[in-house]
């Protein structure tokens, strides 16, 4: 129990330390409370307990070889930074990637997307003390995993997307296996609203919780699920197109009430985005097609090449070697991450190593709002603002 | 649609020049992508005036971040990515910072969002943003010596 002097007079103010182990707090976020009886005075976010330092080491690895660091950033969207990296690599390097590789790019991430609002959704509705919900999430989410996997060959750390476009062909049988869970996850979602969207008890935790207004928002530098359920209907897929995004029809879910229970409604309409997107795009995937641009140099070459050609031999043992050299420049690449604008800034010195590699971190940006939301409510409301803001740790702390 | 949103952001450039005739040392195009490069002592009044001037609207302050371009002199390159959401526009903003005792104008009375942005900058360049109320070390442990993003600090650490 501390003293604190405050405008009125002397105050009795407890502070509380939440975390850095506290299952809320998904993941190593520390939050020291003041409060007031149960009330909150002041949060202040103490961080850092994940710095693994990628930025750092990307200076000291090839172009390529950092995209493998990118997938451990923010665990829930590997893709999505394997794509926010790429894209600005190729950027500055001034590289076309061919459609095919494009839409499968645009499937996967979006297939991700929907992945990592079903955790949201799981691990939020566990925080709330619904635990069915959470079932029923990673029942969908495994589904989710076993496609990367057979795509990838990985669960999680896929690596997938790569400088000039995609690992691997898509295997056999993709196109049945993804139509099987796009056609299942409309009424999963219909599922998960029948047991939280008119529950008392969810509603009654989430309504009018962890609100701010639209501008403080926008000033405090908030993207994604949190500034579109404030009425702002920005999301880079529509205002910044990236990856041939301005072929899809979809629509940017917004809400105006800026609450949790707001947040939670754009992240469920988002999923029902994600399934449209999908299937749009495996319409558009041809089943035979380039997946990789044609740089030499670049792109490493196909292995049957190697055994015929030489030069092509020549480019794979630079490549691994050495690594390529982009032009002196920068880039900075934004896209539409399940949590918000990621952005990913290069710069290049000329050298085969990039000169400086920097994330923008949607879920860092948006946690520096948690101190507003939860300013005079209750201990309880914490849990439940941290949860909807959406962070994931290791990409807050790099 | 590229080359429109070029042509704007050129314009971003000329407003800057009639309100200020020394904002703009420099419009740099790579890629797509304009950078205006502004003088350090207005940095922070450039910012506002791309804020609050309504037909430029840059109201989202999307990412601020540091280029250590160690031996040159001036080493450090600040760049702030700003968006203007109703427009659908980006631009940077890059101020060049000495590496003798760096300093440079916060941007948070203009952004209050540049708070932890530039506190992360701080913690890892060692640059001191003048006006920042809440300067401390943000991802590394309070007593950290160094600042390990600089090129002459070494990946493995200090020994």
């Amino acid at each position: 129990m501390t003293t604190v002097e405050t405008a009125t007079g002397t105050a009795k103010t407890m502070v509380l330390n939440m975390g850095p182990q506290h299952p809320s707090t998904h993941g190593v976020l520390r939050v020291l409370l003041e409060l007031d009886g149960e009330n909150v005075v002041t949060a202040v976010p103490d961080l850092g307990y994940l710095h693994t330092g990628i930025e750092k080491s990307c200076e000291d690895k090839t172009y390529s070889q950092a995209i493998t660091l990118t997938d451990r950033m923010d665990y829930l969207n590997p893709l999505g930074n394997n794509l926010v990296y790429c894209l600005a690599v190729e950027k500055l390097l001034g590289l076309e990637v061919p459609k095919r590789a494009q839409y499968v790019r645009v499937m996967m991430v979006e297939l991700q997307r929907i992945s990592s609002h079903l955790v949201w959704l799981g691990t939020h509705a566990l925080d709330m003390g619904a635990m069915t919900v959470m079932l029923y999430c990673f029942r969908e989410r495994e589904e989710i995993l076993k496609i990367f996997e057979r795509f990838a060959g990985q669960r999680m750390m896929t690596s997938y997307i790569r400088i000039g476009g995609i690992a691997l062909e898509p295997p056999a049988g993709w196109r049945e296996m993804v139509k099987r869970f796009v056609d299942m996850m409309p009424a999963r979602i219909d599922e998960y609203e029948a047991l939280l969207t008119t529950n008392r008890i969810w509603q009654g935790r989430l309504k009018g919780v962890g609100y701010l207004p639209p501008d403080d928002l926008i000033a405090l530098s908030t993207t994604g699920p949190g500034l579109r359920a404030a009425g702002v209907a920005y999301d880079n897929r529509k205002a910044f197109p990236y990856s041939s995004y301005e072929e899809f029809e979809f629509d940017v879910p917004t809400r105006t009430e800026s609450d949790c229970y707001a947040r939670y409604l754009v992240r469920v309409a988002e999923i029902r985005e994600s399934v449209k997107i999908v299937r749009q795009a495996m319409d558009k995937i041809s089943d035979a097609g380039a997946i990789k641009s044609d740089a030499p140099g670049i792109v490493p070459p196909q292995r049957e090449k190697m055994k015929t050609e030489m030069e092509a031999l020549i480019y794979h043992f630079k490549i691994f070697t050495e690594g390529f050299s982009p032009a002196p420049g920068e880039a900075y690449v934004t896209v539409e991450s399940p949590r918000g604008e990621l952005g990913c800034f290069v710069a290049s010195d000329g050298s085969p190593k990039p000169l400086r590699v920097h994330f923008r971190g949607p879920s860092f940006v948006n946690l520096q709002a948690l101190p507003f939301m939860v300013q005079g409510q209750l201990i309880a409301d914490v849990v439940a603002s941290i949860g909807t803001i959406d962070i994931v740790l290791g990409e807050v702390d790099r | 649609m590229t080359q429109l949103a070029n042509a704007n952001a050129k314009v971003v450039g000329e407003r800057l020049r009639t309100w200020n005739a020394q904002a703009v040392a420099e419009i740099i195009e790579y890629r797509g992508e304009i950078t205006i490069v502004v003088p350090k002592e207005l940095l922070r009044s450039a910012a506002n005036y791309c804020k609050v001037t309504p037909e430029l609207n840059f109201n989202l302050l999307s990412d601020v971040t540091c280029v250590d371009r160690f031996p040159i002199e001036p080493r450090f390159e600040m760049n702030y990515q700003l968006v203007s959401i109703p427009r659908r526009e980006r631009i940077r903003l890059r101020t060049n910072v000495s590496g003798q005792n760096p300093a440079v104008d916060s941007l948070m009375p203009v952004w209050p969002g540049a708070n932890w942005l530039e506190r992360e900058v701080f913690d890892l360049f060692g640059i001191k943003f003048e006006g920042h109320t809440d300067l401390r070390r943000i991802l590394l442990p309070d007593g950290f010596q160094g600042f390990p993003l600089r090129r002459d600090f070494p990946t493995e650490g200090q020994r």
